[in-house]
């Protein structure tokens, strides 16, 4: 097989590739998924939370979505050990950002910083990509326009409207790409957020996490029961959904959001 | 060797930047602040003079000497011109990151010793920041204001009044003979009141008024204080 080329890192096979970078983002395919919607005026960041087993304490286990800066927040889907110290580098960088120039960072500021991290242990010897993608959100100081990016392994980085990394990710994303329009307000894009994370999260509102950073706000990590409350929503909407549509051809239309045909990878989350 | 410009530069220093003053009034018991929860009860008031100067010339009259380090803790600083405002944002940012990475943040005892830590590393380089400092905060956990009086050689002491500069020799005094641990804010404003007026009175620098911020349960604020008042001189 691959057998040479994909020891020593920096090495290219001779088709070009760089296996230990494509093994990476293999890494991020088997972490939780994690989702971003940008709104009119919010940024809203979704993940799927690993369920805790008996004896955990979940109080104090560690969340996949991080605070950078009062304004940044950062989300991940990959090897929780690698993400612990990109976020703890990216954090140094936007407090010495703001010693240096007296201003926070900037979203893309800090995207391109943790890209430029990722890059970096890409082309040098000795180290290992990280296996982590993430979705960096927040708003730019004295800026109401939401921003999210994401980056990869490779040091790539990106802008989207709405994305999903992680397991799963391209249902999700193919989710998005069906169902998000542009202005959609706070309750709008919390709702798009937690739909789409209910494609491939099964065990519904306990294994979910939602943020939320509006313009000159503190992040706003959103409680269990209020993450219920959507599911159940969105659940009922569903069912309601489905019984209009057997009788005879629906009357359909009456969601707010186009929503996907019933019973298509939703499984066990009703 | 080293030492001797240091004091030089401290020696002038003090001459020619400004003075702070500062104290505490914690409640006793600390208890007795939760049954009774006024915002002015447990509180540090620090005060900082508003002159940037630069030998006999004022090149400023509104000089803010002071950083909130985080909600809770207030550090107002002198010394050498250029060193002041260096260390101040270093330290800001240092206790800004450990917020940021541990979720939580410093309290005013454990920035004190990083303060102290880091002045006294530096001390000990090529190049020591000749910086006086106070550090007023309030302690959620212990439910106490605390004033730390920090200066160039890295001495640490946790202390109910200060001052620092010229303003010690006014200051101490006033305060030993009227602070007690159970003045309440007004009476703390009568004696900051004294101090700056017995400032203007005696001291032969002109030092354009005080900037005046408290720090309580509810984080740091700063407070309007008049500085026109004609103070006589017998």
């Amino acid at each position: 097989m691959a057998s040479g080329y994909d020891r020593a890192l920096s090495v290219f096979s001779p088709d070009g590739h760089v296996f230990q970078v494509e093994y990476a983002l293999e890494a991020v395919k088997r972490g939780t998924c994690a989702v971003g919607v940008k709104g009119k005026d919010i940024v809203v960041l979704g993940c799927e939370k690993r369920s805790a087993m008996k004896l955990q304490d979940t109080r104090i286990t560690p969340s996949k979505i991080c605070l950078v800066d009062t304004h940044v927040a950062l989300a991940f889907a990959g090897l929780n050990a690698d993400a612990r110290i990109l976020v703890d580098k990216a954090r140094l960088e936007a407090q010495s950002h703001r010693l240096t120039v007296e201003d926070p960072v900037s979203i893309e500021y800090i995207t391109k910083y943790v890209a430029g991290v990722q890059q970096r242990y890409t082309q040098s010897g000795g180290v290992r990509p990280f296996g982590i993608s993430t979705l960096i959100v927040g708003f730019d100081p004295n800026d109401k326009t939401p921003r999210l990016y994401q980056t990869e392994p490779s040091g790539i980085y990106s802008a989207w409207k709405a994305n999903a990394i992680g397991r799963s990710s391209k249902t999700v994303r193919e989710f998005l790409e069906r169902n998000h329009k542009d202005g959609l307000d706070r309750e709008e894009t919390i709702k798009l957020t937690v739909k789409s994370l209910l494609e491939v999260v099964q065990t519904g509102a306990k294994n979910i996490e939602i943020a939320i950073s509006a313009p000159g706000k503190p992040l706003e990590l959103l409680p269990v029961e209020d993450i219920e409350r959507y599911v159940e929503g969105i659940n009922t909407e569903k069912q309601e959904e489905a019984a209009s549509r057997r009788p005879g051809r629906g009357a359909g239309g009456t969601t707010q959001m186009p929503a996907r045909p019933a019973g298509e990878g939703s499984g066990s989350g009703a | 060797m080293l030492a001797l410009p240091c004091l030089c530069c401290q020696a002038q220093g003090r001459a020619r930047q400004l003075w702070g003053v500062a104290f505490t009034t914690p409640t006793y018991p600390p208890a007795s602040s939760l049954i009774h929860p006024s915002p002015w009860k447990d509180f540090t008031i620090v005060a900082a003079s508003k002159a940037a100067m630069r030998g006999a010339t004022i090149l400023k009259a509104s000089d803010d000497k002071t950083r909130s380090l985080n909600t809770h803790t207030l550090m107002a600083f002198s010394g050498e011109a250029g060193d002041t405002v260096q260390f101040a944002e270093y330290i800001q940012a240092n206790v800004q990151l450990y917020s940021m990475r541990n979720g939580m943040e410093l309290s005013p005892s454990a920035t004190a010793n990083f303060v102290r830590g880091e002045l006294a590393q530096a001390l000990r380089s090529r190049r020591p920041y000749t910086v006086n400092l106070l550090l007023g905060g309030y302690d959620k956990i212990e439910n106490k204001p605390t004033l730390y009086w920090i200066d160039y050689l890295a001495s640490l002491a946790p202390v109910p009044y200060a001052a620092h500069g010229y303003a010690q020799y006014y200051c101490l005094s006033l305060l030993d003979k009227h602070h007690h641990p159970n003045i309440d804010y007004d009476q703390g404003m009568k004696i900051l009141r004294m101090c700056t007026e017995e400032l203007k009175r005696r001291l032969p620098i002109d030092f354009k008024g005080v900037i005046v911020k408290v720090i309580t349960k509810d984080g740091v604020r700063e407070v309007d204080y008049e500085d026109d008042v004609k103070v006589a001189v017998p």
